[in-house]
């Protein structure tokens, strides 16, 4: 029956990528387009005395600049949309332009509007900001401290909250066999999608519409938060996506600067464009990670993990971002035992403002950091007691006939079979032969390393009701209509928001199968919230698992109005009129049948509708999943280090997953290989740099190192596949599993291959002259 | 990210790039293949009146041999030095650094003149041009002379070029027919600069004695400079692991060693070592 | 003030010539004065490569050169490059081999692989890695883009066909 669903098909999108047919929002042509550059402070922290903006106003092509204190009163802050119940939130207020404090390197402080790019960054030069430098921080641990430079008066410590969950006891930790204590921080990493962050305004004063195309993965979420903040009437308020080059959490938030677009377009009546460039990229976008974590983690001496008690210093900057104090509590503090039937589990998380830009979501969100914490733990708690780490790890795995497993802090996980795919893992890496190479290795002076990490992570979001639990100011259901027109062929509105990950071909792909229409007859509608009723975009690894499912059911849904319509055709009853391959048949005569095109002609005619249903052939869903979806997986990596130069060279990368079922093997490839690639970055390279005051060291990729094709091999790649029972598909999220599953496995081969020198816990990123380092310090204890 | 204000003038031979330097009353910079001058445009390091673009100016390609020295045409790019048949019949190093220098499309358009010229304390040549005691042909106002690179550069994108100069040709000592080569880098990981990049070139006499030894090093700190205590250490005696060990540890002796957020003063000195040891091994073991 | 000046190029083809500042880069002035808006920009500081195109038949960076630098030149984006119906070489690796995602930095992959396979027609794994040096993306971790370029050779010796390259 399946033919599309399961095949490696070629992506719908490329055609035009690849022709340079695509529109990206600084593609679009507007006429009479203006420009925006937003002149940021150069200071982590400083009040801002005066700004002096005549010499910038009479600037050839310069036709307004704004400041802070201009804007009082007419824009609202832009507020934090995830406030977990029991966290004691103390929120400050994020104004788009700072009025008389600017809190990092980057906060904006006056927007010049010219009629070019050129115009607009040369007068930003003529704005002359005179500011007093007060007092700074950039590290959360210190922030917390007593006598830390204070960033907001009202916040004592700069401790934005406190979240407890669950409980373990000293005697748990104290009592235990073997405790296993360390310190697995997460550092600062950029999203860096390859298209910087943008927006452009256009208001129409002729009826009150804005329209605002900016790079947003949640259009929806942008259009109801700027309306409060703008205080623009939702419904008059457009929010559209160009095609766009990426996102990876970093385009989830709501940003001043898109605030500060709409305003300048309704002030002028005119268009605003604004473009950020890359070094503004490393200032202004939200970062990722900057969870500090120390761990204790109590075992038995025959290798069962018993509890696990963290505190998490989370940096979450000098503003809350939009999903920000969520990712540290919730993703990371309700996954913290992961795919282990482990008794007893705390974690404390502090969230600290610091003078640093703010931390949002990136690629996993809360899992790569909980999972890197768990992975490196749980190896050298396998080291500690002489136990190989995959044995360990399948000691404590929650067996597949526990599914649904309740974890230790009460979330349930769907389904799983870890052993399988740790198996799969093992047998693709020819394990017990590695670990002879390894030795072997070790005569003749290479040091290589073999690194495990087996994870589980949640994606799907889901149902609703448990957003409003966790204090995410929103739904996580997915909407989708389905729309036949006259003539059979099909449009399809979703409310998940595609820049790269392929929706409109693995959504085709259903429903194509479904309908048992053509591929080429089925056209995708997203990224606009005039054209989509609602939607909550794409982030956390839900488009799939929730928009997809949510597509599948109202294809369902006009599947059954045809049949409805069809039975009365044929003069049939409903429940004998089968349809199969795009064909309604009467199950006893199959010659008596119509076409799902001739179905398509006649509901929408309407000329002969059965009693009492209505015309048209067009059915709308709003899909909100029973639970959760919990992809999982083992990745194992092989490194050699080159201990002379401290440099990490990967040899194999093996990674086994498991999304549930698969709509397009190809495409899910690309998420693992894409989101691997970020990972081992966050472990050997990446990292955004401010000095303790909080200035800002890594401001391009000059100095923050992106990873390059040579510094990987092929990966070798496999899934394994345990459906998952709360959506249709039986599918879960794959976009994020490559990430959480790659960090620990990465540091954990370096650890491994660094094993003879007796070397102490390294911090991420591993670079060359930390493990070189680390090589001679302990080299030098030996 | 874009350039401040400034004019910009082609210039179509030598004499007339001079005099438009000389018009411009210092405010003039020239522009061959721009990928050294560029990135500083655009972060507004530099700021000059005028550019004179010299890349049409016929003549200033290409490699050829002139008495016992090597010669390359400041406009030669990068690819062209890495593929040309004379240089690596005669340099080989000079090409092998030439081919790892950024990427392709770098290599496309930078030049050998603009490189050197810059005075770019991340560059690849240096260590070669140094260890060949290359000097620059420079034509200004003056007239035309030749300046070694040894002093040169007087720190980082600071040179001692006369203000309405600019470089015709770049030549390197022809090293004897009998030496090895070779160039070796460790990569920065963003930008592929060499943190540290070492050109050997060495021979050994019928008495399997080193009867030629030269070691440039680039990358560690604002200047490139020649491992001349490596060098006494080596020259005259037999190659052995053991002595090329010894003799590496001394380095980093004749340089000054930078700092950055990649690499502190003292991994930088011990990855200078480690590549000195390396590329000696390569060419005399 | 500084002068206007007059570039003429050759675009794709055709014949575009237009006064500008001589500060103008070259992918401003391809994108935003002649409108030809395939080639991106990545990172200002000449890694990414999203904006490489053909100058005279060789890969170059667009941002880190001046429109009158290519002044009498002769240039190729990816609108030049083949069509939906007749795509180059390249534009099916990438397509076949699923060598893009957000589609971004593409344009300039694909560029910037011409001229690898030009330098190199037949490259191993480890010589298109090394080539892709000056090649930024962040979505596919390069395997596919590694396997698209592998395949556009064959593509290319299939059918014996080059263009776009000296």
């Amino acid at each position: 029956m399946s033919k599309l669903v399961g095949q490696r098909m070629k992506r719908k999108e490329d055609p035009k990528l690849i022709t340079g047919n695509a529109t990206y929002l600084d593609d679009l042509k507007i006429p009479n387009l203006l420009h925006a550059y937003i002149l940021r402070s150069p200071h982590p922290h400083a009040n801002i005395k005066s700004i002096h903006k005549d010499k910038a106003l009479a600037h050839p092509g310069v036709v307004a600049v704004y400041t802070g204190k201009d804007l009082e009163g007419k824009i609202n802050p832009v507020p934090t949309s995830w406030k977990v119940p029991g966290m004691n939130l103390i929120e400050t207020a994020q104004y788009p332009l700072a009025i008389d404090t600017a809190r990092y390197v980057g906060d904006g402080v006056a927007m010049v509007i010219a009629s070019d790019r050129y115009a607009a960054e040369d007068a930003a030069e003529l704005v002359e900001v005179e500011y007093e430098v007060l007092p700074s921080i950039s590290n959360q641990k210190e922030a917390r401290k007593e006598g830390a430079p204070q960033i907001y008066d009202e916040v004592p410590n700069n401790t934005a909250f406190t979240y407890i969950a669950g409980e373990v006891t000293d005697a748990d930790i104290d009592g235990a066999e073997v405790v296993i204590r360390g310190n697995y921080s997460t550092q600062r990493v950029a999203p860096s999608p390859m298209e910087t962050r943008n927006s452009l305004a256009q208001y129409n004063p002729g009826n009150g519409e804005l329209k605002l195309y900016v790079g947003s993965q949640n259009p929806h979420i942008h259009r109801m938060v700027l309306s409060e903040v703008l205080d623009f009437p939702e419904h008059r308020l457009q929010v559209k996506v160009a095609d766009m080059g990426g996102g990876f959490g970093g385009k989830i938030g709501v940003y001043p600067d898109e605030a500060l677009v709409s305003y300048a377009a309704i002030d002028l009546k005119r268009p605003v464009k604004w473009v950020e460039t890359r070094n503004e990229h490393f200032q202004s976008a939200n970062a990722g990670r900057d969870m500090m974590v120390d761990v204790e983690l109590a075992g038995t001496k025959d290798g069962k993990i018993t509890a696990i008690r963290v505190v998490n210093h989370a940096n979450i900057g000098a503003y809350l971002a939009t999903f920000g104090p969520g990712n540290p509590t919730i993703d990371f503090g309700l996954m913290v035992s992961g795919p282990y039937k482990i008794p007893k589990a705390q974690v404390t998380t502090y969230g600290m403002y610091t003078n640093t830009m703010s931390v949002d979501s990136y690629r996993g969100a809360g899992k790569p950091e909980v999972t890197f914490m768990l992975e490196r733990a749980v190896s050298d708690f396998a080291k500690e007691i002489g136990m190989d780490p995959v044995e360990v790890r399948k000691l404590n795995f929650a067996q597949k006939e526990e599914f649904p497993f309740t974890n230790a802090q009460g979330l349930v996980y769907d389904s799983g079979d870890y052993d399988k795919a740790l198996d799969r893992a093992v047998e693709i890496a020819d394990y017990e032969k590695l670990r002879q190479e390894q030795k072997m290795a070790l005569g003749e002076g290479r040091y290589i390393g073999i690194g495990i990490s087996s994870y589980v992570e949640l994606s799907g979001f889901g149902p609703s009701a448990v957003a409003g639990g966790i204090g995410f100011q929103g739904g996580i259901w997915e909407n989708s209509t389905v729309r036949v027109h006259p003539t059979g062929k099909v449009t399809v509105f979703t409310g998940t928001s595609p820049h790269g990950q392929g929706h409109d071909t693995t959504f085709t792909q259903i429903v194509a199968d479904k309908l048992g229409i053509p591929y080429e007859d089925i056209n995708f509608v997203f990224n606009d919230t005039k054209a989509v009723s609602m939607g909550w975009g794409t982030y956390g690894s839900r488009s799939l698992a929730v928009g997809g499912n949510a597509v599948a059911l109202s294809t369902d849904k006009v599947i059954e109005k045809g049949r409805i319509v069809a039975a009365h055709l044929l003069q049939s009853e409903v429940e004998n009129v089968a349809f199969e391959k795009g064909v309604y048949f009467v199950k006893s005569d199959p010659t008596m049948r119509k076409t799902f095109q001739e179905i398509a002609k006649a509901a929408n005619f309407a000329w002969d509708m059965p009693e009492g249903i209505e015309p048209g052939l067009e059915e709308k869903t709003f899909f909100d999943p029973s639970n959760f979806t919990y992809p999982f997986g083992t990745h194992i990596v092989v490194v050699e280090v080159d201990p002379e130069t401290g440099h990490v060279e990967i040899l194999r990368y093996i990674s086994v997953d498991d999304s549930g079922k698969i709509v397009n093997p190809l495409v899910a490839e690309g998420q693992i290989l894409g989101a691997v690639a970020q990972g081992v970055g966050q472990a050997l390279w990446e990292e955004i740099k401010y000095d303790e005051k909080g200035q800002l060291q890594t401001g391009s990729f000059m100095d923050y190192t992106m990873p390059k094709a040579r510094f990987f091999p092929k990966i070798e790649m496999d899934f394994t596949e345990t459906l998952s029972p709360v959506n249709q598909l039986g599918s879960k999220g794959v976009a994020e599993s490559g990430v959480t599953g790659s960090i620990a496995a990465t540091a954990n081969a370096v650890m491994d291959a660094l094993a003879p020198f007796n070397v102490e816990n390294i911090s991420i990123p591993l670079t060359p002259e930390k493990v070189w380092r680390a090589i001679q310090k302990g080299e030098g204890k030996q | 990210m874009i350039p401040a204000k400034f004019d910009y003038k082609r210039a179509k031979t030598v004499e007339e790039a001079v005099q438009l330097l000389k018009d411009s009353d210092g405010e003039g910079t020239i522009l061959a293949g721009g990928h050294s001058l560029l990135p500083l445009l655009k972060f507004r390091i530099t700021e000059p009146g005028l550019l004179v673009d010299i890349s049409k100016i016929e003549g200033l390609k290409g490699a050829r041999i002139e008495e016992d020295r090597l010669v390359v045409g400041a406009l030669t790019t990068h690819y062209d030095v890495s593929k040309d048949e004379l240089i690596l019949d005669k340099i080989p190093a000079l090409a092998k650094a030439a081919s790892v220098i950024g990427d392709l499309q770098i290599r496309n358009r930078g030049t050998i003149g603009g490189n050197l010229a810059h005075g770019d304390p991340v560059a690849d040549y240096p260590a070669v041009a140094i260890a060949l005691d290359a000097s620059l042909k420079v034509v200004s106002e003056d007239g035309e002379e030749d300046i070694p690179l040894e002093g040169f550069v007087l720190g980082p994108l600071i040179t001692s070029i006369p203000e309405t100069g600019m470089v015709t040709e770049v030549s390197f000592e022809l090293p004897p027919a009998h030496a090895k080569q070779t160039y070796v880098k460790f990569f920065h990981p963003a930008t592929a600069y060499p943190v540290v990049g070492v050109a050997v070139i060495a021979g050994v006499d019928e008495n399997n004695e080193i009867d030629f030894i030269r070691v440039g090093i680039t990358g560690v700190g604002d200047v490139a400079y020649r491992a001349e205590e490596v060098e006494d250490a080596l020259e005259g005696q037999t190659p052995s692991a053991e002595l090329i060990d010894e003799a590496a540890q001394l380095a980093a002796e004749d340089g000054d060693m930078g700092e950055d957020l990649f690499a502190s003063e003292e991994y930088r000195e011990h990855l200078t070592k480690v590549f000195v040891k390396r590329a000696l091994k390569e060419v005399l073991l | 003030m500084s002068n206007l000046v007059n570039v003429t190029v050759t675009i794709n083809g055709e014949e575009r010539s237009a006064e500008v500042e001589p500060r103008m880069l070259l992918v401003h002035f391809i994108r935003d004065v002649l409108g030809i808006t395939g080639s991106h920009i990545g990172c200002d500081t000449s890694q990414c490569g999203n904006c490489t195109i053909l100058v005279d038949g060789r890969a170059a960076k667009s941002c880190t050169l001046l429109a009158v630098h290519v002044d009498g030149s002769e240039l190729i984006t990816v609108e030049g490059l083949g069509t939906v119906e007749n795509l180059h070489p390249v534009q099916r690796g990438f397509w076949e081999e699923h060598g893009l995602q957000c589609g971004y930095c593409t344009p300039g992959a694909m560029i910037a692989s011409i001229e690898l396979l030009a330098q190199n027609p037949t490259p191993t794994d480890e010589e298109i890695r090394e080539g892709l040096e000056g090649v930024i993306c962040r979505c596919t971790g390069y395997e596919f883009i590694v396997n698209a370029v592998r395949r556009a050779s064959e593509i290319m010796r299939e059918e014996n066909a080059v263009k776009g390259v000296k």
